[in-house]
Formats: structure tokens, C-alpha cells, sequence
């Protein structure tokens, strides 16, 4: 089997428009979120949100363009422009059939949704703009992704609510791994931050309305961000032999379904997509330095994470660092898994680690290390991003420093 | 007033936890009825709805919010004072 290199990231999401800039406030322990501006918040019970900021579609698309692209569309593609222009990658010729698109998202074009169905029902008209199919469809954004590269490949669309782009990313893996492709650009995105989207989020009463504070007692529910994360898959000797520079390696990757409950999480199913990322690594668990926590600040998600990795890593587990980056960018739903690799990626490669910010009380039932507030230097040889969905769809990375 | 609240809190708990209204006393707790965390937000949806009031309860911290679900003649009680303030505030 042929190993996995990421080779190329790109990024949109609150902290900032590209990798550099959200590497940076990964490390300053930034917070994204803040009160959210869009029509009709004032309707709304939820009013904060890690919302891209300074958005400018008019900058990075032309008018066609802009007719065609959701806004996870508009953040897919920046952020794969980015990854692919840092993997230096050309994908002229024959090397377009040998490339694909795998991401993941959980709703698609929310925001597509919500305007026109405004137009239809609260104004009335009974006309809508021709290209509103083509723009809401959740695999609208990996579309303009082969399209706008010219990746001839498999390409598709992964949608396992808050799994989406770990499962859209252990695809890709697996695709590389097994011959099928040599190059696949893989990751998620979200934007569901507007009326519609926080409206039905507001239902489950499980979002917090002053801030995300991940394994700290007095953590009081999730906050949901938007943007996206792109990776560039690539196989590692196709990497070595081009002499590109090595983000980090995939090692391993497990997908669980706990088959129990549509909203709870369960220890079991969690603990099992551990496990089984590191034996599909055939790495030890003593091996893992570092964890990207699902982390969503729920009371139900972070004591159930926390039983679980003491489940899977015993006396490892007071030894080895968890943070949750949501606490900074906070849930990108359906590209979160995509945002909290780049954590993942600067531990290995930069030996930084990022914090969970907002922690303010120990939880006995989170009594891990969370890297309360302030980044930290380690080396960390092995790190492990843990993605636990709704529907009890679990998918977990491992990835290893080069 | 409270006659009729009583009645209709009990039978939307009652409906959530698939008994009839006489099986559901105000001594019950939710857990005891078998209502699990997603059929209380349901039920605390249903109690809005129905009473066009607005319950403060966030589903991570149930026992400790302003909204007593500890049992049902609690959730009765806290509905009648929302109904109260919410009536005056309008």
C-alpha cells in the first residue's frame, strides 16, 4: 500500500483568510467569535457565531461567477487555491486524470436555501434565479473544484454532519493508498450562518449564547462558525520524487458508527475510531503526543470524548495533550474536521499546540490535559483529529511528523 | 388559569411520554416517565407553542438552569411564572 503525504493547505474561516494568518492565531489563542451580523439577528435567541469577517466574493470571483458560487462554494475554492498553489502542483496534461476531489459538507448551500425560499414565500414572487439548483447542491463546491483545476478523477461529496470532512479526508486516503488516484484534494466547508441556519440550530437548544468553552465545567454549549479547509492528498513517493515539501504524513484513518442514538454521542463508538485509526496506522497508543478534540463544548460531547480517549489510552491519557480549536473558530459543522487538521499539522510540523481558549473551570469529568488558553512548544511525533457526528457517524486521522 | 396550565403541561408530557394524562402526576420526574434529553426539548418546544411563552433552557446544563425540569409539577409551576412575566413584559 502507497503512503499519504499532505503536501498543500488552504484555509477560510474567522481567525483568517489563509493558513499563515490562522496558524498565527492559533498561537496568540485569538477568539473568531463574536456577534453575529446578518439579516433578521435580531429574530434570533443565538446571536453569536464565528463568522468570516471582511468577506470580499467581488474580490476573488467575477460576476458569472459570483451567480454560480454559495458562499461554501466562494470559501472552498479560495481555500484550494491556496493549498494547491503552496503544493506546487500543476495539473496539465495526463496528471488531471490521475487527481480528484473528495469533500465533505453538511448542508451545502444554506444560504442559497434560505434567500430564495425568502423570495418565494415572505416577498411573494414566483420567480427564482435560474441557477439556484446548481448553486445550493452540496457537491456544487468540489465541482468548481475539479473544474476550475481540472481534476478528471473521482470526485464527490461526503456528507456526515460534523464527520463530513474527516470522512471526506479518510476517502481521500484511502483512494491514494489504494493506486486509485496519485493527487486528491480533499477537506470541507460550511456556511450555515444566517437566519434559516441558526434558526433551526436554535430548536436543539444546545448552543451557547455567550461564548465556546470546551472541557470547562461551566461550558454551556457549542458555537458555530463558517469557512472552509482544503488539503492536498498526494501519494508520498509522487511527492518525494517532485521534491515537494511534506506537511505531514496520513498514517491512518477509522470510521465507527456508535448505531445508537441520532444526537447523543457514545463512548464505545468514539473510542473504537480511535482505536482503530492508530491499528490501521499500526502505531502504539504511547505513540500519540497530541489530539485535535471534536470538543464542541456541549456538556454531552466533551465528558463522553474525555471517557473515551482514558478508555483507549489508559495511564497514556494524563500523558499525551487534547485541545479543541472550536473554542477560536468555532463548529464548522461539516468542515470542522478540515480547519482543526491545520492544529494537527502545525503540532507536528511546528511543534506549537494550540489552545482551548475560554477555559476557565476543571471539569472532573474532563480531567485530561486541554491546554487551557495558552499555546505550547512539544514535540509531538503522532497526533490524532477526532471528528464524532450527529447520527453517531465517528472518523478519526492519524497523521505523523516527517 | 392554573387548572387549565396544569392540565395541558401534563398533557404534553404526558403525549411526549406516551402515557395518559391521569398516569403522569406532579411527584413524577421526567426520567422516571422515560423521556430522554431529546423528548424534553420536544416538550419544552411544545410547552412555547402552546402557551406562546418563551422558556429559557439550554440542553446542556438542564438540572442548573433557570427552567425547573426536576419534576412535573416544577415544570408546572415554572411555566405559570413565565406565563406571568412574559404576560406583564407584553
Amino acid at each position: 500500500m502507497r503512503r499519504v503525504a499532505i503536501t498543500g493547505a488552504g484555509t477560510v474561516n474567522a481567525l483568517a483568510q489563509d493558513v499563515p494568518g490562522t496558524l498565527a492565531a492559533f498561537r496568540d489563542g485569538r477568539c473568531g467569535i463574536g456577534p453575529l451580523d446578518f439579516r433578521d439577528v435580531d429574530r434570533l435567541a443565538i446571536r453569536i457565531g464565528a463568522q468570516v469577517r471582511d468577506w470580499d466574493a467581488e474580490a476573488h470571483f467575477n460576476r458569472q461567477e459570483l451567480a454560480l458560487f454559495d458562499r461554501f462554494t466562494q470559501f472552498t475554492l479560495l481555500a484550494a487555491r491556496e493549498a494547491i498553489a503552496r503544493s506546487g502542483l500543476d495539473f496539465s496534461g495526463d496528471a488531471g486524470d490521475r487527481a480528484g476531489v473528495v469533500l465533505g459538507t453538511a448542508a451545502g448551500g444554506v444560504n442559497t436555501w434560505d434567500e430564495n425560499y425568502r423570495t418565494v414565500y415572505e416577498d411573494g414572487k414566483n420567480r427564482v434565479h435560474p441557477f439556484v439548483v446548481p448553486k445550493l447542491m452540496n457537491n456544487a463546491a468540489a465541482s468548481h473544484v475539479s473544474m476550475e483545476f481540472g481534476l478528471r478523477g473521482p470526485g464527490f461529496t461526503v456528507a456526515t454532519a460534523c464527520a463530513s470532512s474527516n470522512h471526506a479526508m479518510g476517502q481521500a486516503f484511502h483512494m491514494i493508498r489504494a493506486g486509485m488516484c496519485d493527487v486528491v484534494i480533499a477537506g470541507g466547508s460550511e456556511a450555515m450562518l444566517c437566519f434559516g441556519g441558526i434558526k433551526a440550530w436554535e430548536g436543539l437548544r444546545v448552543m451557547s449564547r455567550d461564548a465556546c468553552r470546551p472541557f470547562s465545567a461551566n461550558r454551556n454549549g457549542m458555537v458555530q462558525g463558517e469557512g472552509a479547509g482544503v488539503f492536498v492528498f498526494e501519494a508520498y513517493d509522487h511527492a518525494r520524487a517532485r521534491g515537494a515539501d511534506i506537511l505531514a504524513e496520513i498514517r491512518g484513518f477509522a470510521m465507527t458508527s456508535d448505531a445508537a442514538d441520532i444526537v447523543m454521542p457514545s463512548r464505545q463508538g468514539a473510542a473504537r475510531a480511535m482505536r482503530g485509526a492508530l491499528a490501521d496506522a499500526r502505531l502504539p497508543v504511547e505513540s500519540v503526543g497530541y489530539i485535535n478534540a471534536h470538543g464542541t463544548g456541549t456538556a454531552a460531547n466533551d465528558k463522553t470524548e474525555c471517557a473515551a480517549v482514558a478508555e483507549v489510552f489508559g495511564h497514556h491519557a494524563d500523558a499525551l495533550m487534547i485541545s479543541s480549536t472550536k473554542s477560536m473558530h468555532g463548529h464548522l459543522i461539516g468542515g470542522t474536521g478540515a480547519v482543526e487538521l491545520l492544529a494537527c499539522i502545525m503540532a507536528l510540523r511546528d511543534g506549537v499546540i494550540a489552545p482551548t481558549i475560554g477555559y476557565q473551570e476543571a471539569d472532573p469529568e474532563c480531567a485530561l490535559d486541554v491546554v487551557p488558553n495558552e499555546a505550547r512548544e512539544a514535540r509531538v511525533e503522532v497526533a490524532l483529529s477526532n471528528a464524532f457526528a450527529f447520527g453517531g457517524f465517528n472518523a478519526v486521522l492519524a497523521l505523523s511528523r516527517v | 388559569m392554573t387548572q387549565d396550565v396544569r392540565d395541558r403541561v401534563i398533557a404534553i408530557i404526558a403525549e411526549q411520554a406516551v402515557l395518559e394524562p391521569a398516569d403522569v402526576g406532579p411527584e413524577s420526574t421526567l426520567e422516571e416517565l422515560g423521556i430522554d434529553s431529546l423528548g424534553v426539548v420536544e416538550a419544552v418546544f411544545a410547552i412555547e407553542e402552546a402557551f406562546d411563552i418563551s422558556v429559557p433552557f439550554n440542553a446542556n446544563n438542564p438540572e442548573t438552569g433557570e427552567f425547573d425540569i426536576s419534576s412535573v409539577g416544577a415544570i408546572v409551576a415554572a411555566v405559570e411564572r413565565l406565563i406571568a412575566e412574559q404576560r406583564d413584559r407584553g
